[in-house]
């Protein structure tokens, strides 16, 4: 390490050209600043160079350039696939749930109408039951009614003939039937 | 030899080439920019040939760079500054895997002779005006009158705009060359350290636990210059391409 800025000042006053030309072995030159290899490195140089700028510009970079237009090309194709893919499964979407809706409105209505016609028939039933009743008891009514007059009609007459008798019974003689009549029709009123 | 730091950027011809009395031969830098090249050529080629619409590990780096670099661009530049991608994405590519492939050991920097980076940046500025100039003319050297600014101080700020203008291919390749050149000096020197305490004996080897330390440290940190380095040459790249395109602020 000690050595250091010894060899560090060798190196760098190389770099400006006038101090270091001693320094080399050979022809007492610095080799970088040596000036008979000029026309030789200049030459060689623009022979590569040359070259090398020619086949990259006509072959390299063209294929370069190409495959990298080529994938992103691609990529957006890719891109705009997928983008269409999308909204085709958008629409879809849109259209299964637009047909679920319908679905289920139509179900519904099926159901209600079902509902509905449930509920009238069994109204029907049993507005046609009710009446089938009253009329039942209508009747059974009108015959308890035609029972009660008829039995009624027989309580008077028991009761004439009971009269008589006992009339009858009581005083010996037969009793006026029309007077028995009037008393026992004022006795049930 | 082996201790000195320098050695490292020593050239050293492998095909000898002299044309007109300059000499063009082809040395261990040439042979590091065809290896930069053709490596970094063959990895984009190669591991982007499936064209997989999901990268494979290896081809998403790819698409990282390329990215990257993109963003950078068309965040400094606008969507106009795009038709410089190539060139941008080049420079990137280029400086970021001469840098990385400069700190395995016994590799050649490319980046750290400083006429290496200046030629790169002799290109960038060099794109800018010529493209400034082509693409508005003379309204390019707006560039150099900030709008807002009084009367008076025009001459002046001006002036600074010019040579803040000038000293811009000087401080993109210095500043490239130089983290490039001292950090493999830096971490040379300390490497050297570990060498030569060992030779001392069994308390230099438990001294050099230290500077071994420093090494593998400085070693992360030189990876972390190396993208650093290459990317601030790119943005700074992409700054001024943003100028040639819109000189007017």
């Amino acid at each position: 390490m000690f050595v250091t800025p010894a060899f560090a000042q060798e190196g760098s006053p190389a770099l400006d050209e006038t101090h270091s030309l001693e320094h080399a072995e050979t022809g007492g030159q610095f080799p970088p600043f040596d000036p008979s290899h000029f026309p030789s490195q200049i030459l060689w140089l623009a022979i590569t160079f040359g070259l090398f700028y020619i086949f990259l510009k006509k072959v390299v970079l063209p294929r370069v350039g190409g495959i990298l237009e080529v994938r992103r090309d691609r990529i957006a194709q890719d891109l705009d696939q997928a983008a269409l893919m999308k909204s085709e499964a958008d629409a879809a979407v849109a259209a299964y749930e637009q047909e679920l809706a319908e679905a289920k409105s139509k179900a519904n209505a099926i159901g209600q109408q079902a509902r509905d016609g449930a509920k009238a028939d069994a109204d029907a039933k049993r507005k046609g039951v009710e009446a089938g009743l009253e009329q039942k008891l209508a009747e059974a009514e009108s015959r308890i009614a035609a029972i009660k007059t008829a039995a009624m009609k027989e309580v008077g007459t028991i009761a004439e003939d009971t009269t008589a008798a006992i009339v009858q019974e009581l005083i010996g003689g037969k009793a006026d039937k029309a007077s028995v009549a009037a008393a026992v029709k004022a006795a049930r009123e | 030899m082996s201790n000195d730091p320098i050695h490292q950027f020593h050239i050293s011809k492998l095909i000898p080439i002299e044309i007109g009395g300059y000499d063009f031969s082809f040395t261990n830098s040439s042979a590091f920019m065809v290896a930069t090249v053709v490596a970094t050529s063959a990895f984009l080629f190669l591991t982007t040939s499936s064209r997989g619409l999901v990268p494979s590990r290896l081809q998403s780096i790819s698409e990282m760079c390329y990215e990257f670099v993109a963003s950078m661009l068309r965040d400094a530049a606008g969507s106009q500054g795009m038709k410089f991608f190539p060139f941008v994405f080049s420079l990137f590519m280029f400086v970021l895997v001469a840098n990385i492939l400069g700190l395995f050991p016994y590799f050649f920097t490319v980046t750290s002779h400083i006429i290496v980076t200046f030629a790169l940046a002799i290109l960038v500025i060099g794109t800018v005006l010529v493209y400034g100039f082509m693409k508005h003319g003379f309204g390019f050297l707006k560039l150099f009158v900030p709008q807002g600014v009084p009367g008076i101080l025009v001459p002046l700020v001006v002036l600074i705009e010019v040579i803040s203008f000038i000293s811009r291919p000087v401080s993109l390749s210095v500043r490239l060359f130089a983290n490039m050149l001292a950090g493999h000096i830096t971490l040379k020197v300390f490497a050297g350290f570990v060498a030569s305490l060992s030779a001392l004996g069994a308390v230099g080897i438990a001294g050099s636990v230290l500077p071994l330390a420093m090494t593998v440290a400085i070693t992360a940190l030189e990876f972390l210059v190396a993208f650093l380095q290459a990317y601030v040459f790119a943005v700074l790249t992409c700054m001024y391409l943003n100028d040639a395109l819109h000189p007017g602020h």
